[in-house]
């Protein structure tokens, strides 16, 4: 399988990355030698082969149902938290009008 | 009284604790040296006053008669991909430029709470995507060493090149690293010195800016294998913020260091035997087995017959797993915003996105939303998966015949930079014998082997079982001790 120009823009546009025409020419060239290379695991014979799920066999755990059990991310630390924001106002997330 | 800067983590321990020198001392010597090296670029910002901070902290205890931590008087570099309290954290990018985290790693904290202190943040390819250290927001690291009778500029390898860089040039005793497919076995290899990444699960990923999830782990990068087994002993430990965490206790693996290994048996994979593999490295891989033999162990062939198959597995599951992962840089929370005039939520977000990703983060996020988009999951997502569990089968299988596998690490020595750009997969296949211990999450680990014709250190390495990270020091120390390789660069900086 290849992708086209039209293909790679629709990729772009589902990552949310704005590409121009100049960078969409020379992404699909690169791209199309990537996939080309990785074709070759089609020719894997995997039948009855389950899809790995995880690399080193492990339970998942429980915690303890208690609030704040990780006093790192239990909550309360609404400044931390907005200590990195681009845009921070009156304690959240600042972002252009979403609601016409 | 001796450089302080030539010692590894076991003698600055060591010295420290019986008084040959105070912890200070070593801090001042590491954040004068790291001062000189600003050439290599080896850090992205520096930070003598935590290194000093925790030196007089140690000094302090030692003066109260207080027990010491296993890093105790040991300043490191910290790859710029564990996120540390109050210091900017990176990961190379743009996008996050600036971003000053409100919390500590787990691994960071562990390496603290032992008495380390941090030179710095050290410089890394772009969320850890590269293999040379040229992808980085913040310029190309150089390899202190030289290929002979050329003055070019090396690659230190990557993805944590900064940190084979500091450790290689004498500038910091030990650094971390983080391995997703050779990232710190790779840059090692290219730079004559050891690194480890132990068992999928054995270090936390809580706090390390994540690229590929089911693959990342944090090792040690630092001269020897006792160095290693000493900072792997304070990096690893089961944290309950990492749902991947091994709930399992950490080996004192320093004590257990053992380079007999008569009873052993070293696998050697046939398939590892490829085109394109430079002769010296051919050259290396038989004089590692001879060591070995010599050390008592017995080497078997075996046979891992997906190798082929494991880089472009890795090339669809890890990039998949990084455009999933790198989705949370949205201008939003934290890191860069890019607003154009009048622009709505969406715009915002794909112009930030545009704006602070480099070229090879922007392939491999579209590599992997393209793998993940509906219609084409199952022929590339699922099938890579199953491929992967192929991968990790024939592991399994191998070790039911050695206990422990033999190989290069890298077909190639160290390059120069900007020589291998034109095509990224020229690049990608520098990793073909790393990421296979990558896929099934095995503890696998680069040693020193010796200089090839130009003057450039070759690696070779070591692969175990699952939670068998002293199988693999073990016989790491086993060819460090047959090896004798104590080349270094010389100082041009």
């Amino acid at each position: 399988m290849s992708v086209d120009k039209a293909t790679v823009a629709k990729i772009a546009s589902l990552a949310r990355i704005s590409m121009d025409d100049a960078a969409l020419e020379r992404m699909v060239p690169e791209l199309n030698g990537i996939l080309q290379w990785v074709e070759q695991l089609a020719e894997v014979d995997v039948a009855g082969v389950e899809p790995m799920a995880a690399v080193i066999p492990n339970t998942l755990r429980l915690r303890d149902d208690v609030t704040d059990a990780d006093p790192l991310t239990g909550g309360g630390r609404q400044g931390d938290v907005l200590a990195n924001a681009p845009a921070a106002e009156h304690g959240f997330f600042g972002v252009p009008k979403v609601i016409e | 009284m001796t450089d302080l800067t030539q010692l590894g983590v076991k003698d600055i321990r060591d010295g420290v604790r019986s008084g040959a020198f105070t912890a200070r001392e070593v801090a001042e010597g590491f954040n004068a040296a790291v001062a000189e090296a600003a050439v290599l670029n080896a850090f992205i910002v520096t930070t003598p006053d935590h290194a000093l901070a925790a030196a007089d902290k140690v000094d302090a205890a030692r003066a109260a008669g207080a027990e010491l931590g296993a890093m105790a008087g040991v300043p490191i570099g910290m790859k710029d991909l564990f996120a540390t309290n109050g210091v900017q954290t990176t990961a190379a990018s743009h996008i996050l430029e600036g971003f000053t985290p409100r919390y500590e790693s787990t691994v960071s904290q562990k390496l603290w709470d032992a008495g380390a202190g941090m030179l710095g943040k050290l410089n890394l390819d772009q969320f850890a995507m590269g293999s040379s250290n040229e992808t980085s927001y913040f310029g190309n690291v150089t390899s202190p060493w030289k290929k002979a009778g050329s003055n070019a500029a090396m690659s230190p390898g990557g993805s944590s090149g900064g940190s084979s860089t500091a450790v290689a040039a004498r500038i910091a005793p030990a650094a971390t690293g983080t391995d997703t497919g050779g990232s710190i076995r790779q840059p090692a290899a290219f730079t004559g010195i050891c690194g480890i990444k132990p068992t999928y699960g054995r270090c936390s990923r809580w706090g390390i800016v994540a690229f590929a999830s089911s693959l990342d782990q944090a090792g040690p990068m630092a001269r020897s294998v006792e160095d290693c087994a000493i900072m792997l002993g304070a990096m690893a430990g089961f944290d309950p913020k990492d749902a991947t965490s091994l709930q399992m206790d950490v080996p004192d693996w320093e004590a257990a260091l053992n380079a007999d290994l008569r009873g052993k048996k070293v696998g050697i994979p046939r398939e590892y035997r490829m085109e394109g593999t430079d002769q010296a490295i051919l050259d290396s891989w038989e004089q590692g087995k001879a060591w070995l033999r010599d050390a008592g162990a017995e080497i078997v062939d075996v046979s891992l017959p997906h190798t082929k198959y494991a880089l472009p597995a890795y090339y669809i599951v890890a990039p998949a797993e990084a455009s999933s992962n790198l989705a949370r840089y949205d201008g939003v929370r934290y890191g860069l915003r890019d607003l154009p005039d009048g622009s709505g939520l969406q715009d915002m977000y794909a112009a930030t996105r545009a704006a602070g990703f480099g070229d090879e983060v922007k392939r491999r996020i579209l590599i992997g939303t393209y793998v993940l988009s509906a219609g084409f999951y199952d022929a590339y997502y699922t099938q890579a998966q199953k491929v992967r569990a192929l991968v990790a089968r024939d592991f399994e299988r191998a070790f039911q015949e050695c206990d422990v596998i033999l190989a290069p690490t890298t077909p190639t020595a160290s390059f120069p930079l900007g020589s291998m750009n034109e095509d990224p997969l020229t690049m990608y296949l520098n990793d073909v014998f790393a990421v296979p211990a990558s896929l099934a999450g095995l503890p696998a680990m680069s040693v020193p082997a010796m200089l090839n014709e130009h003057g450039l250190p070759l690696g070779l390495q070591l692969v175990g079982r699952p939670f068998d990270e002293q199988g693999v020091l073990n016989a790491g120390l086993a060819i460090q001790q047959r090896a004798g390789f104590t080349a270094k660069p010389e100082k041009w900086w």
